[in-house]
């Protein structure tokens, strides 16, 4: 009886201990920088989080964390990609671990969430992460909100005229995801193919659909001359997995997601019908610039024995691109952050930097990255699939060239507007 | 016993109405703010969403896992109807109208899951009621044009009051304070009634309370609609919190969530939700300074397994066990 009695009081003195602990508040240091991430460590895209998280470590050991004479501070927070978590991590960053700039989130509903947060601060700055959905600058942007990363919509430039032009297809099947994201990426691509001419028949399926065959044998009966599959994580493999099955024959056009090293290092019978695939995308596996080659050799000899990847994911390349306008800014201003960040927030704002892929990049009025894209096609080298990029379309801004009043007038992307606007009007 | 609960109940509530205070003559004044509104304030928030889960469990022996759906209705109601929401799906309505519709709403969705599962008990009413919330987490993440699916809708600021913002961290906590303090005088009022006591007659012996003459089913969808009456404020108040709403508020992992606020915090007394959703909050803030931040999730899992094992009636049942330890071995 006396030993149950006292296990028991020292379980409970145990955690007696670990609350206290908790208690105790970490005191703030004014000296270093503070860095606050955001990424998705747990959740459908935690590879993705992770694979930022070491890009982002390997350039801040490479300057040996100092900027403008300032040692920087990072503090990693994760999130598991819904709104409210990322949301209660910024504040938590900002209010409770006193950061000056926050480097995130991943994806484009936190993305949102953040940017209206970030409306409320003064003094600080949010600096986006990989979160991809157009609104989060296009419409209502917030001054505290940088992108030095391009949206969904930018990342199919230059797709659609390909398929229309160079591979001279007249009707294409778009399938796609039935969310944000997917109806970004088929507005970009629709509104370059419609103008040229072409005709498109959409393909809706919600996220997490995991039977795309009757959609396939629809798609495989009709007149469309190649599929434009815009699906993401295993809802892509999915629907790749049974267009093989199904010995589908029509060439495949893909979203930035698709033609990824996550979908490709998957086995299975999609990864057959998946070379030869076009897709469109701010990186590729393989880009013929030597700043990317450097970035791609540092990156594996780090990383590779580490759980990395074969090359860097897009996320680890979206948040070094929006790692590297922090610390241009930050070298610009001398690592002088007072006065409300405001000669910092200047410095973001007219910032001209260089992305890992040796695309040159600048801000728009709305704080949004005008950057290359890259044209790819997946292709066997070395023995296993990789994403090759073939052609690149220059400063692609947010509008895609369109003038920004006309775009807005498009209205936001949804399924009942895909942005197919024939030229004629 | 019940005056000394009174006097304990009172003397919580004088703390956490003292908290913001107390914090800030401790802490730097921004990590107060933080802890005012983002640990103190998210806590009583969520422990009125456990709490409705709490009143089921204690007074009717209902565990239902569609609480923080009913609280996500409420929000989703608020979000769609409120003037100023992003994106605008009806708007119109001033917060005034908005937030009793948002409650109203969360009621009769109570209600409804009351009737649906009313004939169910244990796993099955614990599986029914998981697989309604599942099914309007799937319905609103995939809606459009009512939900904007994936999304959520955004910029729901709450209302102004005396001049402040909603969301000004000392108006928030003591708005959200005062209505946990009522809600939970209401529920241990309502047990006392006659209808608590029909209701504590089910959880001991549907039967025996049925021969009396007491309609049973009548009695358990009432009481749902209550939960779901208290689940809607904090629904509205947690929408509110985080200037929006997505399906993700209302998935599996909330839903989980509440249960665990709830079980460890102990489903013997309504209080107990609110003690479970403060240790929850405090963990799932913290957890990632004080662990390698990779795994911080092993060590929120522990601790919830710690207090779980060596108090199965949760936190709450820890007093207990604390004073049969220190006074011996009394009856």
């Amino acid at each position: 009886m006396t030993s149950r009695i006292s296990r028991r009081s020292a379980l409970l003195g145990g955690t007696g201990l670990a609350v206290a602990g908790l208690a105790a508040p970490a005191i703030a240091q004014r000296a270093p920088i503070r860095l606050g991430g955001i990424a998705t460590l747990e959740g459908p895209f935690a590879t993705g989080g992770q694979d930022a998280y070491r890009c982002v470590q390997m350039e801040l050991d490479r300057i040996n964390s100092t900027v403008g004479g300032r040692r920087i501070e990072f503090i990693r927070e994760s999130s598991n990609a819904q709104a409210d978590v990322a949301l209660a991590r910024a504040r938590k960053l900002i209010e409770q671990d006193n950061v000056d700039i926050i480097l995130g989130p991943l994806s484009g509903a936190e993305g949102i969430a953040l940017r209206d947060y970030s409306r409320t601060l003064t003094g600080k700055t949010i600096v986006n992460g990989s979160s991809g959905a157009a609104d989060t600058t296009l419409r209502n942007p917030s001054p505290n909100f940088f992108r030095f990363s391009t949206d969904g919509t930018q990342w199919m430039a230059g797709l659609g005229n390909h398929v229309f032009r160079n591979m001279n297809i007249r009707e294409v099947a778009v399938a796609a995801g039935d969310y944000a994201f997917p109806y970004a990426q088929v507005f970009g691509f629709n509104i370059e193919y419609c103008r040229a001419g072409g005709r498109v028949q959409h393909y809706w399926a919600p996220l997490g659909t995991t039977d795309f065959s009757a959609q396939i044998a629809q798609i495989n009966r009709s007149n469309a001359g190649a599929i434009v599959v815009v699906h993401g994580g295993t809802d892509g493999l999915a629907f790749m997995t049974q267009y093989a099955q199904s010995g589908g024959t029509k060439p495949l056009i893909a979203g930035s997601i698709m033609a990824d090293q996550t979908m490709l290092s998957a086995r299975g019978p999609h990864r057959r019908v998946m070379v030869g695939m076009i897709s469109g995308g701010p990186i590729a596996d393989v880009i013929d610039d030597p700043s990317w080659r450097e970035f791609v050799e540092r990156y594996r000899r780090r990383w590779l024995n580490e759980g990395g990847f074969q090359s860097p994911s897009i996320h680890g390349v979206n948040y070094t691109t929006n790692l590297y306008g922090i610390l241009h800014a930050l070298r610009e201003v001398d690592g002088d952050l007072s006065n409300n960040q405001q000669a910092f927030q200047r410095a973001l704002a007219n910032a001209r930097i260089t992305a890992p892929t040796g695309a040159a990049v600048r801000l728009d009025h709305n704080r949004q990255a005008i950057s290359d894209i890259f044209l790819n096609r997946i292709e066997e080298r070395d023995g296993r699939a990789q994403v090759v990029a073939f052609a690149r379309a220059q400063q692609i801004n947010q509008t895609l060239g369109t003038p920004e009043a006309q775009f807005l007038a498009l209205g936001a992307p949804s399924r009942d507007n895909p942005g197919c606007v024939p030229a004629a009007s | 016993m019940r005056d000394r609960f009174a006097l304990f109940a009172l003397a919580g509530l004088a703390l956490m109405v003292a908290a913001p205070f107390l914090l800030q003559a401790v802490l730097p004044a921004n990590q107060a703010q933080f802890w005012t509104a983002n640990v103190l304030g998210r806590a009583v928030v969520f422990g009125i969403i456990a709490m409705s889960l709490t009143f089921l469990a204690t007074y009717g022996g209902f565990i239902s896992l569609a609480q923080m759906m009913i609280a996500g209705v409420a929000g989703y109601t608020v979000a769609v109807f409120v003037e100023g929401a992003v994106p605008r799906i009806v708007g119109g309505l001033g917060y005034g109208l908005a937030i009793p519709l948002g409650v109203l709403a969360a009621t009769v969705m109570g209600l409804v899951v009351g009737a649906i599962s009313v004939r169910t008990r244990d796993i099955y009413l614990l599986m029914i009621t998981l697989a309604l919330s599942m099914g309007v987490f799937r319905f609103v993440e995939t809606n459009i044009a009512w939900f904007n699916g994936y999304e959520g809708i955004r910029n729901v600021v709450g209302p102004e009051l005396f001049g402040l913002g909603f969301r000004d961290p000392w108006l928030f906590y003591y708005v959200a304070l005062g209505t946990a303090a009522l809600l939970l005088a209401g529920v241990l009022y309502l047990v006392r009634s006659p209808f608590g006591l029909v209701l504590q007659g089910i959880r001991d012996n549907p039967r025996r309370v049925a021969a009396l003459g007491y309609d049973v089913a009548l009695h358990r969808i009432a009481a749902f609609g209550v939960a779901g009456f208290i689940a809607g404020c904090g629904g509205v108040l947690a929408t509110i919190y985080n200037i929006g709403i997505s399906p993700g508020s209302i998935g599996l992992g909330a839903t989980v969530n509440v249960l665990i606020m709830s079980v460890i915090g102990g489903l013997g007394h309504p209080v107990g939700a609110f003690l479970g959703s403060l240790i929850f909050t405090v963990f799932d803030t913290f957890a990632a300074n004080l662990y390698d931040r990779d795994r911080f999730n092993t060590l929120i899992g522990a601790v919830f397994l710690i207090i779980v094992l060596v108090s199965p009636d949760g936190v709450i049942g820890i007093g207990a066990r604390l004073r049969r330890l220190l006074g011996g071995s009394k009856p």
